[in-house]
């Protein structure tokens, strides 16, 4: 690596490395000669031209955007979580709205809505009590998204300092916390959930959230250890330790930094994980109870009317499918784009 | 003389490996005294670095063990106190510079935040934009320009040069007494190795802070060190001024040392390398560990059985471990012979 100073030239002809070109040059500058800038630095020669230095962050951004079908995604999620964040706008009716008529002086269920096709009034059609589907699955997507942004977080955070106390500490505490960590890991997911949501109120979003994410933190563990193993051979951790840092320093200010990468991947692919578990949990009936609409808890409300009512379990399991998938994408995509062995941009 | 600042006796640190325990430091003692440059020169392996890592904590442990030794730093053992305590001394009052720029700085932060933070480590109470201002300072007086612009980008946009100026500007942040230089020059390119040097220099004036540079280098040492301190199999084999070593080396392997070094004055084909290969310090040689390689040993058997105590030789501040150092009487080192001597 040259220390080439900041030079703007303007008569030698331009002889430019790197990929970002401010091209209001004056003319008679601008051959390019694309060669590869060494893996490992984020450097910009320059000579003639005006180069903007490109931060890592910068880097990860332009390779993200590159990779359009998680950019796709993303605008996808966005959408469906946003019409599920504002279900009390969009929705037409309330998830519990069961559709009364007044006959004779008392008021019964208008049992003309029961079960009805997709129409103008009910998009989604009606399901066996006569509520709007289209409502309910929007409400649905709430709880969904709530719980798995929810144990996105929550995982991560407990995944973050279980790995990375093993993999900062080394040795026996090492040895304990991941022996701990394989013990989560062998246990059978479902059966343990189905029996702890038995036995605990896991009727709301958060108890479910909180139940999950104390199952599904190991995969975060693992790689945050890995990341922490790694770092902890560095010299600039080495030097951070001879400049008087502590432990707890070292690791929130040197090591997380330089782990958020694989930790933002791992966090968004568990978001998905923990969205189909739920869907799962509520299908089989563990999970949210009704009248609380879930995802899961609509296909099976919708198979229990019989499955010639498609409307009740296709528009929930789409929407189930397209959000995890999204999601999937999305986290390739920050996998390609934040992996810094990938330094290159492709063109 | 006045008070050594630094005063290391009989300092052994043992690692422990596969293939048994390793004496990577057997024994050494030596000072450093206020102000001076001691450089600490001997081949790869020979513990010079395990030496000065040891004394602030940084080897790793286990494998590494301090067996025993005192390591006073005005007045305290260093080996002793608890590492909270160490831990206010490492970068406070003691502070390294280690050999590779490239890797030594955290890529996801800025220059600007490392320095802050060599300083906010030590002094948690200062504002932030009093660090601001002691940053941009500190990166002015190693040299690095537009220091306010510099201060604000991240190591990538950094040259090797410049972020091992950032390193020292580091380093002597909080004024230590005690500067360790490991290998400062060797990932450098020697066009900037002479640059940094300046700025070492340079360091060394503004902290008035006593120097302990470690290399394989001669050429720095005989730049930049007042005393020389060289180290062969984990022991000390001579100490002396740095005059004194160069002009009469007093150990065969210092001999051996410098004869090697190419010679710009002396049209020789070949240089004159030390046979054979360092001692495994698993299994070292009984009586002088540089017997097997010695020139001047020649089979004799007091080397093979005796091992030879750091003595005295000429003046009382040479000092040197060989039995027959005297033979080495009217021995010169190569950077001092006439210019055309070997024509």
């Amino acid at each position: 690596m040259t220390d080439q100073p900041r030079v703007h030239d303007p008569n030698a002809s331009g002889l430019m490395l790197g990929p970002d070109v401010n091209l209001d040059v004056p003319a008679g500058g601008g051959q390019m000669v694309d060669r590869a800038v060494p893996a490992d630095s984020g450097v910009q020669y320059e000579y003639g031209l005006e180069i903007e230095a490109r931060s890592q962050w910068g880097y990860a951004r332009k390779r993200f955007f590159r990779h359009r079908l998680a950019v796709a995604s993303v605008v996808v999620l966005a959408i469906i979580f946003g019409c599920g964040i504002f279900a009390n706008y969009i929705a037409p009716y309330s998830y519990k709205e069961i559709p009364y008529i007044t006959i004779a002086g008392t008021s019964v269920i208008d049992t003309s809505q029961i079960l009805a096709h997709p129409s103008r009034q009910h998009l989604f059609g009606t399901d066996s009590a006569g509520r709007d589907t289209f409502s309910r699955t929007l409400y649905g997507i709430r709880t969904s998204a709530r719980v798995g942004i929810f144990v996105g977080l929550l995982s991560t955070l407990i995944g973050t300092i279980i790995g990375g106390l093993a993999g900062f500490y080394g040795g026996w505490s090492d040895n304990l916390l991941m022996r701990m960590t394989d013990l989560f890991l062998t246990l059978p997911l479902l059966a343990v959930l189905l029996t702890a949501s038995k036995f605990l109120d896991s009727s709301t979003p958060t108890t479910l959230a909180i139940l999950i994410a104390c199952l599904i933190w190991t995969s975060i563990a693992r790689i945050v250890r890995g990341v922490f193993l790694s770092l902890r051979e560095k010299e600039y951790v080495e030097a951070a330790r001879a400049a008087g840092a502590g432990d707890l320093r070292i690791m929130l200010r040197h090591m997380i930094p330089n782990s958020v990468g694989p930790i933002v991947v791992a966090a968004t692919l568990t978001i998905g994980t923990a969205i189909a578990l739920e869907a799962t949990l509520s299908f089989l009936g563990f999970g949210i109870r009704p009248p609380t609409p879930a995802l899961g808890a609509l296909l099976d409300e919708g198979q229990e009317a019989g499955l010639d009512k498609w409307w009740l379990v296709t528009y929930p399991g789409l929407l189930i499918v397209l959000i995890i998938l999204c999601i999937n994408f999305i986290g390739d995509g920050l996998r390609d784009a934040l992996d810094p062995t990938q330094r290159r941009v492709r063109a | 003389m006045p008070e050594p600042v630094l005063s290391i006796r009989d300092l052994v640190v043992e690692f422990s490996t596969e293939d048994g325990v390793v004496q990577a430091v057997d024994g050494i003692s030596y000072d450093l005294y206020p102000g001076e440059t001691l450089g600490i020169v001997g081949e790869s392996g020979s513990g010079k670095s395990v030496s000065t890592m040891s004394l602030l904590g940084l080897i790793p442990q286990p494998p590494g063990k301090v067996v025993r030794g005192e390591a006073f730093y005005k007045g305290t053992d260093l080996l002793k106190i608890s590492k909270k305590e160490l831990r206010h001394i490492r970068g406070n009052e003691i502070a390294l510079i280690f050999q590779d720029p490239m890797t030594s700085l955290n890529p996801v932060l800025k220059i600007g935040a490392q320095i802050g933070e060599a300083i906010r480590t030590h002094h948690p109470d200062e504002k932030d934009d009093r660090i601001k201002e002691r940053g941009i300072e500190l990166l002015r007086t190693v040299g690095v320009p537009n220091p306010d612009r510099r201060y604000e980008q991240y190591p990538h946009e950094f040259s090797g040069g410049m972020r091992q100026r950032a390193m020292i500007a580091m380093s002597i942040a909080n004024s230590p007494s005690v500067l360790i230089a490991d290998e400062p020059t060797t990932a450098l390119d020697v066009t900037i190795q002479a640059q940094i040097l300046q700025v070492l220099k340079k360091a060394q004036d503004e902290t008035h802070a006593a120097t302990i540079l470690i290399t394989h280098d001669l050429g720095l040492i005989a730049e930049l060190a007042d005393r020389v301190v060289v180290m062969y199999a984990g022991k000390i084999v001579e100490l002396g001024e740095v005059h004194t070593i160069f002009e009469s080396p007093r150990h065969p392997y210092t001999v051996g040392l410098m004869e090697s070094l190419p010679k710009l004055n002396a049209d020789d084909d070949w240089l004159r390398p030390i046979p054979g290969q360092p001692p495994s310090l698993i299994s070292r040689p009984p009586g002088c560990p540089f017997h097997p390689r010695c020139f001047l040993s020649q089979g004799r058997i007091r080397c093979r059985e005796e091992e030879p105590p750091l003595r005295p030789i000429g003046g009382s501040s040479h000092l040197t471990a060989c039995h027959f150092a005297e033979e080495l009487e009217g021995h010169t080192g190569p950077l001092v012979e006439p210019v055309g001597a070997g024509v």
